[in-house]
């Protein structure tokens, strides 16, 4: 990776800093510890289940909303603030300059996760009192979700290079909502007939494929993960990530910035 | 070559390649997590919770389940499996979420309510999701059909499957045979003739490919055994008329007791053997006999059902 791409991403990564995103940390911290005293006086035997579930599906969502918000604007901010001109003035191709942003954005949410992940295991220390065996699994969720970030950063990107912030913020959130059913999307398709199957089968492979990546519910069961599918689950992410990308740098070298 | 066509042709290959990838690797996903999203019908298998959950899309999540229960069924059906566990909940769960969704009632009717294994095997829970469907839709006579059709067929339980057709037949929007059906299980349940008469208004009035397949191959079952029993019955006449079995159905026909070879539902003729039963030629392609088959035959696990036309 060229010096110019670490740059500009570790540019990104400060400038969310500057613009408080860790913030939601503040309310995740309120709400994994409200929902660990809650879930301890009022569940009974289910306590980890609940944690589990509540503390992964929050990670989850604050992180897809952080990606999709901060993910639409950062081309149109650049260029609305006109610092866009500045940098490609210098040295920098456009393709680095999409490049350097998805890993700032990707960097920021792996920290936000981690730190996130940290006040899932909190509250799920303080409801059984002791770690077991199996909570590994809640780390191999939590990579998942991750994964899930990285689809979905390259997809507001995608989208930002030429599209408005607010039709972007809708395309990404409809494709990540669409992926989530991605499976029985492939269902759909599978029901149908002669070119109608064609063409549904080839639009339901398109789309991100988000609900291989969602293990909460069976990690929450203490049921393990298969290695088979930890990696295929990562490169599949890497892949549709770098897919987007490509799609985002094609359009933005062909943009008219003037 | 300038740089913004290098990137160009760069950046349009490596979409086009990670685009194959990423299909590639979807369908090596799948097949590792073959049934995964059903696994979760067992996290929340409350259909009154889920409906709940559904925050009022509760159609659309209906027609989610609904195709999750014929995969589902399809999909065990296809490897040959004997348990189909979930079938009954995912129908249970798509019933709740849309009431009014017929086609599921009549899946139920005709692959819950069966025997293994061309069905689940539950007829009791099959009874139990086309009451609730009456209930729901009181005015529907197909369901007043489908709850007789499992009593007859399956349970065995003459008297109420001919209340079921009786009520069914009471509607104002009823199907002609609802009263003939009515009448027919009070004075001849049990007979071929019955069953036939069901399985082709089932064929006629079913929307479902998979119902009408199911219908066609049982109808043609039932030919085969009607076939099977008149054809064995002639070569008893013949051996009463001349003292020995006949070589071939050739003979009956000189002996004047039929006119010529008979054929099967899918045109294949009958075996004569020499000890005087008829078989299929081809028992596998005929699901469902209850006579024609070859003495120890084990029909396939997964029944070979006919395409629909």
């Amino acid at each position: 990776m060229s010096g110019r791409v670490v740059y500009i991403a570790s540019n990104t990564f400060r400038e969310a800093v500057r613009d408080r995103v860790l913030y939601n940390l503040i309310a995740f911290a309120l709400l994994m510890s409200g929902a660990a005293i809650l879930v301890g006086q009022i569940s009974i035997g289910i306590e980890r289940l609940v944690v589990i579930n509540l503390g992964l599906t929050a990670v989850s969502l604050f992180g897809i909303v952080i990606a999709i918000f901060i993910g639409i604007g950062l081309v149109s901010k650049e260029i609305d603030k006109r610092t866009l001109y500045t940098v490609l003035s210098r040295p920098v191709q456009r393709w680095e300059f999409i490049v350097g942003k998805f890993f700032g954005l990707a960097g920021t949410l792996v920290v936000n996760a981690l730190f996130m992940a940290l006040g899932v295991f909190a509250a799920l220390f303080y409801v059984s009192r002791h770690f077991q065996a199996s909570d590994s699994w809640v780390l191999v969720a939590l990579y998942f979700i991750i994964l899930q970030f990285l689809i979905i950063t390259s997809l507001a990107l995608l989208f930002s290079s030429f599209s408005s912030p607010l039709l972007s913020a809708v395309f990404a959130f409809a494709l990540f909502v669409i992926g989530t059913f991605a499976e029985d999307l492939r269902g759909f398709a599978g029901l149908t007939q002669g070119i109608v199957r064609w063409l549904a089968t080839g639009a339901a492979y398109i789309v991100p494929n988000f609900s291989a990546l969602n293990v909460i519910s069976s990690v929450a069961h203490e049921q393990p993960v298969a290695r088979q599918l930890i990696l295929s689950n990562t490169v599949y992410a890497l892949v549709y990530a770098s897919m987007a990308l490509c799609g985002a740098v094609l359009i933005f070298e062909r943009r008219n910035l003037k | 070559m300038k740089p913004s066509r290098r990137i160009t042709i760069v950046a349009s290959s490596l979409l086009v390649i990670c685009l194959t990838a990423s299909v590639l690797l979807l369908r090596t996903i799948d097949r590792e997590r073959t049934g995964a999203t059903l696994q979760e019908v067992l996290y929340i298998s409350s259909p009154t919770l889920l409906k709940r959950m559904s925050l009022g899309y509760d159609g659309l999540l209906a027609d989610v389940y609904w195709t999750r229960a014929v995969q589902y069924f399809g999909d065990k059906l296809d490897r040959g499996s004997e348990h189909f566990d979930l079938l009954a909940p995912l129908l249970e769960i798509t019933t709740t979420l849309d009431p009014h969704l017929m086609v599921a009632y009549e899946y139920g009717a005709n692959f819950l309510a069966p025997k293994i294994p061309g069905g689940a095997g539950q007829p009791e829970r099959a009874v139990k999701l086309v009451e609730f469907g009456i209930r729901n839709n009181p005015d529907q006579w197909r369901l007043y059909y489908e709850l007789g059709f499992i009593y007859y067929m399956e349970l065995q339980d003459y008297d109420k499957a001919a209340k079921a057709f009786a009520d069914g037949a009471k509607l104002p929007n009823t199907h002609q045979v609802m009263p003939i059906m009515a009448a027919k299980m009070a004075e001849h349940a049990g007979n071929i003739e019955t069953a036939r008469l069901m399985w082709i208004t089932t064929y006629q009035t079913t929307r479902d490919p998979n119902v009408k397949s199911n219908a066609v191959a049982h109808l043609n079952a039932l030919q085969v055994d009607e076939d099977v029993t008149t054809l064995e019955r002639l070569v008893a006449r013949y051996q009463e008329k001349t003292g020995h079995l006949p070589q071939t159905f050739s003979d009956l026909v000189a002996a004047n007791l039929m006119r010529g070879n008979p054929t099967d539902p899918l045109g294949h003729t009958y075996k004569l053997m020499p000890d005087g039963r008829v078989e299929v030629r081809v028992p596998d392609d005929l699901p469902f006999l209850e006579k024609g088959t070859p003495i120890g035959y084990i029909p396939p696990r997964v029944p070979k059902l006919p395409p629909v036309n």
